[in-house]
Parts: structure tokens; sequence; C-alpha cells
């Protein structure tokens, strides 16, 4: 079991004409690591791929595989395999002739290729499909197969751009189980881009988060949700609850805004920022649903809101509370799903209070848009 | 209701004169080839006869041309179908601002004359000799003005651009992805080309050649400027249009016509046929229960006539071995001597009605000579008097 090798983008921009696509990423990927990219449509998440796999030239900075720079170097002499959004199967190939294309451009024997296509196979579940055409397989399999044809080629980095975008839900759960677990066999680098935070939450190890060309933040899974570093992070990943104000004391890591609609809520400073706010300065402060829960006092300190329950949506798992909080402040509650009927009529009036852990600021910045 | 139906007939009328107006030459060329009389005519019909193939078939200057309009047409595919395939490859990568520009460039040559095409290569490849200061005799002077050389060379350059359309078409529909991700399996660039370019474009590139043998085979214009002291069918025929021509050149054309249709049968025949087998693979369709025919012609009327034209075919030369039209045309001969007696029986008798009364009103200096169109004679009449009835006999009989 090889433990795959580190990737590292070293203040790497990519421009297409005017047009900035990357803007100074400095990424560095651990060796065996599932590294995901995360980010919103046309972010600039295939084109950082496209530049690891050698199909794009960064237009500044550097690029290195297992610590030798990449640059000049072509797509074929890469040891990255790359898993198209669209797959990119070869409609003319039998699938065991696809997934054994690398052998064959190699110059291994017919033989030799027919063997180890059927090893691959066998792993992805396809066993004896070899003789179809690509066009024969449902979505699912056109997937193992894309994924089969780039680990035949023995890469030391896996590169997948959405490879799960055009499955269901089900089919998409699923593969994600698999990859994890082809992962898990051949324990080489994942780089894995998706626009869906669940799936980037669960899989990797590390996930960075894009916004137009510029990653906004490196971290665990875990940390990205608890603990997001820009407004855009905090909104994109998961949903949350945005109170808008100015920064009226700050102790320690921790702050106190005074909203213009909710009175004053406490709240921690995001690590990256701590001791960079001062008071005074506009700030956003962010509270995610699940964070909120109801209170038995009156609403009074600093970490209650109070205000109004519009509707709630049963979940499954959970109630989503939609409320009006003072001025028409929009606010959601999860609250989860223990036996009860319902948790509060339309109309009622709710206090609700929080922890000041849970509760994230940090300076104005851009939102993802809805 | 009766809108409907009017459209219907209009419909009708119009693919009756428009298929009329496409094949009518086609069918006339064809029978011609088939009567016996000496100029291409359909009526009179004189006798079915097999013997102009024959005088096809003997004629050097016809045969030779065929051989050579082959050489050059293979050696035009290759060149164009190639010359298309790189241009159309080109087009895609260029820069997207210096594309119209360069299609532009590219398909020029479809839009220049031929004629000036074919110039311009002869004095091109004379001028490039000179440039190169080659000595007249030597191995580049005699392929510089060889005639093969050039009409292939001249052919392409126009040819190249039509097969370059064909491959623009198909290429739109190739997934760029499809050569990265041969990129990124370790494929070469070659390898990328060879094993996942090609093979998609083998259909145009089949169609393409087929294009181009065609346009190379028929064409006239460039060719007879740069083949210079060869012949090719075009050019042997034209000489012999202006010479005068006689009903051989009709059963070139019908043995064309009939090997176009053979051929168009054959791959749609094919075509269905595999589709059937598709359809059977994915059990969309079952085979067809046991019927009399064999499988391959089951549900398939392309195969089915053209199987019954082979077999027509192979009566045709079956027959051509026996069959003589001696005897009918000595029958028609008869027909014809008296029908010629006939004539000549009643002009004199108007030419002595005329004298008598000619006679009667005293000399005339305006006497009217007779028609010259029922003069027995034969040999001065217009057109060489090839449209008079009366001339087969002095031909034929010889
Ligand atoms: N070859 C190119 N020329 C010009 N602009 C390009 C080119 N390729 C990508 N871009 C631009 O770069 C930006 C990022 O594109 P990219 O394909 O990386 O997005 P993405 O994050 O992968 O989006 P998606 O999730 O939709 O796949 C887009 O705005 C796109 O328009
Ligand atoms: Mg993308």
């Amino acid at each position: 079991m090889s433990s795959g090798v580190a990737i590292d983008l070293e203040n790497v921009w990519i421009k297409f004409g005017d047009f900035v696509a990357v803007r100074e990423a400095n990424v560095n990927i651990n060796g065996g690591d599932f590294f995901s990219f995360l980010g919103p449509s046309g972010c600039g998440k295939t084109t950082i791929l496209r530049a690891i796999s050698g199909f794009l030239e960064p237009s500044d900075g550097r690029i290195l595989i297992g610590g030798a720079d990449m640059a000049g170097i072509g797509p074929n002499k890469r040891p990255t395999a790359l898993i198209f959004q669209n797959l990119a199967l070869f409609p003319l190939m039998k699938v065991w002739e696809n997934i054994a294309f690398s052998m064959e451009v190699a110059g291994a024997s017919a033989a030799e290729r027919r063997k180890r296509a059927d090893e691959l196979l066998d792993m992805i579940a396809l066993d004896g499909q070899g003789d179809k055409l690509p066009s024969e397989l449902s979505g699912g399999q056109k997937q193992r197969v894309a994924i089969a044809r780039a680990l035949c080629a023995n890469p030391d980095v896996l590169l997948l751009d959405e490879p799960l975008s055009a499955l269901d839900l089900k089919l998409r759960q699923h593969m994600r189980t698999e990859l994890r677990e082809i992962r898990r066999r051949v324990g080489i680098t994942f780089i894995y881009i998706t626009h869906d935070q669940g799936e980037a939450l669960t899989m990797s190890d590390t996930v960075a988060v894009m916004k137009s060309g510029v990653i906004d933040q490196i971290d665990t899974g875990h940390n990205i949700y608890d603990h997001p570093s820009t407004p855009f992070v905090a909104s994109f990943v998961g949903e949350n609850n945005l109170f808008r104000g100015k920064i009226k004391q700050i102790s320690g890591n921790e702050a106190v805004i005074s909203t213009r609609r909710s009175g004053d809520l406490l709240a921690q400073i995001t690590p990256s920022q701590v001791g960079k706010l001062s008071v005074g300065n506009e700030a956003m402060l962010f509270i995610r649903p699940e964070a909120l829960e109801l209170s038995d006092s009156k609403a009074t300190g600093k970490t209650s809101i109070s205000a109004n329950v519009v509707n709630q949506e049963f979940e499954g798992n959970s109630f989503s509370v939609f409320l009006e909080g003072d001025g028409g402040k929009q606010i959601k509650m999860s609250v989860p799903n223990l036996g009860q009927d319902n948790i509060a009529a339309a109309g009622e009036n709710l206090s609700l209070r929080y922890d000041a852990a849970n509760a994230v600021v940090m300076p104005v910045g851009e939102l993802a848009s809805e | 209701m009766s809108s409907t139906a009017l459209i219907r007939i209009a419909l009708g009328a119009y693919f009756v004169i428009f298929f009329s107006y496409l094949l009518g030459p086609l069918v006339v060329m064809s029978l011609t080839a088939f009567n016996s009389s000496a100029f291409p005519s359909v009526s009179p019909w004189a006798c079915f006869t097999y013997e102009w193939f024959e005088v096809l078939f003997n004629d050097k200057s016809i045969r030779q041309g065929i051989y050579y309009s082959v050489i050059i047409g293979l050696g035009t595919v290759v060149l164009s179908v190639s010359m298309g395939l790189a241009a159309s490859i080109v087009l895609t990568q260029i820069w997207p601002r210096l594309r119209s520009t360069y299609y532009t460039m590219i398909i020029a040559p479809i839009l220049i004359p031929g004629v000036v095409l074919g110039i311009s290569t002869l004095v091109f490849w004379d001028r490039v000799g000179d440039f190169l200061g080659v000595s007249e005799g030597s191995l580049l002077d005699l392929l510089f003005h060889n005639g093969i050389f050039l009409t292939i060379l001249g052919q392409s350059s126009f040819i190249a651009s039509y097969a370059m359309l064909v491959f623009v078409a198909r290429l739109q529909r190739f997934d760029p992805g499809l050569t990265e991700a041969a990129l990124d399996l370790g494929a070469t660039h070659t390898q990328a080309f060879r094993k996942i370019m090609l093979p998609f474009m083998r259909p145009a590139i089949a169609s393409a050649a087929v294009l181009a043998f065609l346009a190379s085979f028929e064409n006239y214009n460039t060719t007879t400027f740069t083949i210079v002291d060869y012949k090719t069918l075009t050019t042997v025929l034209a000489q012999k249009v202006r010479l005068g021509i006689n009903p051989s050149i009709s059963s070139l054309a019908f043995i064309i016509i009939a090997l176009t249709i053979f051929v168009a049968l054959a791959f749609e025949a094919n075509r269905r046929n595999q589709a059937r087998k598709n359809a059977v693979k994915e059990g969309k369709a079952s085979t067809p229960k046991k019927g009399f025919l064999p499988p391959f012609l089951r549900g398939n009327p392309a195969a089915i006539v053209f199987v019954a034209l082979a077999f027509v075919a192979i009566g045709m030369v079956g027959t051509a071995q026996q069959y003589s039209p001696e005897s009918c045309k000595i029958q028609y001969q008869e027909a014809k001597q008296i029908e010629i007696q006939r004539r000549i029986q009643e002009l004199q008798q108007k030419r002595k009605i005329r004298d008598q009364s000619g006679a009667r009103n005293g000399p005339d200096i305006f006497v009217t000579p007779p028609p010259k169109k029922v003069q027995p004679e034969g040999g001065s009449g217009a057109f060489g008097n090839v449209f008079d009835p009366g001339n087969l006999n002095s031909d034929k009989n010889n």
C-alpha cells in the first residue's frame, strides 16, 4: 500500500486572457489525503484540477507533485489520473479496452490487459460486463468504469472532477461509500472536486472552499463547518442565520455585536480573525439553525433572541421552524425530532438561546448567493 | 379536406416532375445503349442490341482513359483526404480569432473556377522546375511535367476542401475531452490521434474518400489542362464528342449508372441488416419467423432489390453471349427499304404532278427544289444526315 504523494500549489495564478480564473492559490496536500475543493459553479475548481493534471500551465506560481516541479511536464508524463466531469469514456472501445487503455499505450499484450481489466472489473462489481460498449452501461456503471480506468494507470494521485454529480441520490450515496472503500484499498492521494458540501464534508480529510477563483479557507470539514473564516464559507457550507451589526465590545476571542434588530449578541471571533477586529467595526455574526434552542425564561441575555413563529416544516430527523424576529428579521431554527408532535404554533412568541461557542463573528464580506 | 387532397396531388405532381427531370436523362441515355441505331437515340427504335458494349470494350482509348482516371482518382483520394483531415483538425485547434480567416482561405479553392486551378497548377510547377533549375529530361523535370502528377495535385487542391467540409462536420461532434483523457492515461499525442481521433473519424474518412474519388473521376475542367499527354475518361469522352459519338458512350454511362445503383443498394442493405442485428441483440426486435427467404433478406427491401437486380444483370450478361440481333436488323432494314421505296415513289408522283402543272403555266424559273428532308440519296443532309432515318442502312450494313 503506497502512501501517495504530496501535492503543493505555490502561489498559483491561472488567467484566461484578462480573466483571472484562479488567484494566488496556496495549497499543501499531504500524501494519501482525501482533499476536496468545494465551491459554487464556475469558481475555478476544474481549472485547478486541469492545472494539476497538466492540461493548463499556471500563468504564475508552481505546482509540485511529490516535491518535483511540474512546469513543462505534459499530462501523459504526470503521475496523476483525472476522472473527467463528463467521464470521457472512449465510446468506440469496449469496457475492458477502456479500462486497460493506459496499458495499451504502454505496449502491454492483449492477454495482460484483459487480465488486469478483469481484476478491476471484479473490484468495481462489474465482472462479466467487459465486452459491452460504454453506451450500454448505466450512469453508475459508467462512473465505476471511469474510476477503474484511472486506477489501471497506477497513478500516485487520483483527481476526480464532480464524478458523482450526474447520479441520483441513492446511487450517489452508494458511490461515496465505494469511493472511500477504493481509497482505503489503494491508499493514494485523492483530490476531489464538488459543489456538494455534504459530499465534501463526509468524504474528505481536508476541504478547500473556493469563491470565484479565490481559496477562502482550507481546513478539516469539521472546522469549516464550525469555524468558517469568511462570510462566504459560513453561508455556503450548511445553513446559517446571519446577523449584521457593529462590534460593541471585545474580550479575548469573544465579541459582542450590537445588531439593529436583535439587540446585542455574543459570539466567538473566528480563529483567523482573533486580534484583527476592533470595536466599532462592521461585522457579521452567524448562528447555525441547530445551535438555536428554546429557552424557558424570557429572552434577556446576550445569547438570546426573541421571535414569532411563522411556520414549521417536518423534515424527518428534525423540525425546521421559521421565525420572524423584531423588525422582520428572518430566523431559522432546527429542532431534533425526539417524538414531539410539533414545536410551536404559528404566531406564538418564542425566546431562543444559543451557546456563544456556537456562534461566530467575522468582518463583513461577500456571501454565497443562493 | 379538399385542400389537403389538392396539396397532395400538387405534391405528387411535383415529385413526378422533379424525378423525371432528375432521372429522365439517365433513363433515356441508358436505353440508347441498347438501340442498334448508330446515333444514340430511342425513337425510332431499331433493334435491341448489346453491340455497343462490345464497341466500348474494344475501344482502346476509353480503356486507357478509365485506367488513368482510376489511378488519378486513387492518388487524389490519398492526397486530398490527408490534406482535408489535417486542415480540419487545424481548424478546430486554431486560435478562435483566426478561425474564420483560415476557413475562408481553405474553402477558397472550391470557389475558384476549375480552369484557373488547372492552368495555374500547370504554370506553377513549370515555374518551380525553372526556379529549382532542374535540367531538361531530369527526373524532377519529368515529374513537374507529368500529367498524372499534375492532375493529382490540381484536383486535390480543391477536392481537399470538399473533404475538409466532411471532416469538419464530423469533428464538431468530437469531444476533445477524449483526447485529453487518452493523454492523461499516458498516451502520446500520436497514440491519442491514432487510437481515439482516427477511429472516430473513420466513417467521415470513408465518405470523404468516396466523394474525392467521384469528384476526381468526373473532373474535366482542371484535368483538361493538367493532364498534358495522358488521357482520362473525361478527356477521352470530350474528344469523342467533338468527333461525333456513337452509343458506346451510352453503354459506358449505363455501366456507371448500374454500378452506382448496385453500390448504393448494397450499402443500404448492409446498413439495414446491421440495424436489424443490433435491434435483435438489444432485444428490441425478434428474429423474424422462419420464411422461405434467408435471414439477411427478411424485412430488408434493399437487399431483395439488390439480389433481384443482380440476377437481372447476370441474365443480361448471359444472354449477351447468345443473343444476336442480326435477324431483327435484317428485318428492320427491309422494312426501311420498303419505306424508302414508298417515299421515293411518292416523291416521284408529286414531281410528276408539279411538272405537269408547270408545263401548263409555261416555263418557270422559280421551280422550288424538292425539300431536302426527303432526299433519298443521303450524305449531304443537315447534321451529316444523322437524323435521316435512311442513314441506318448505309452505316449499318458494312
Ligand atoms: N478555456 C477557458 N477560456 C476562458 N475561460 C475559461 C476557460 N475555462 C474556464 N474558464 C472560466 O474559468 C472559470 C472557472 O471555470 P471552471 O471550469 O474551473 O469552473 P468550475 O468551478 O469547475 O465550475 P463547475 O462546478 O460548473 O464545473 C469560469 O468562469 C469559466 O468561464
Ligand atoms: Mg468543473
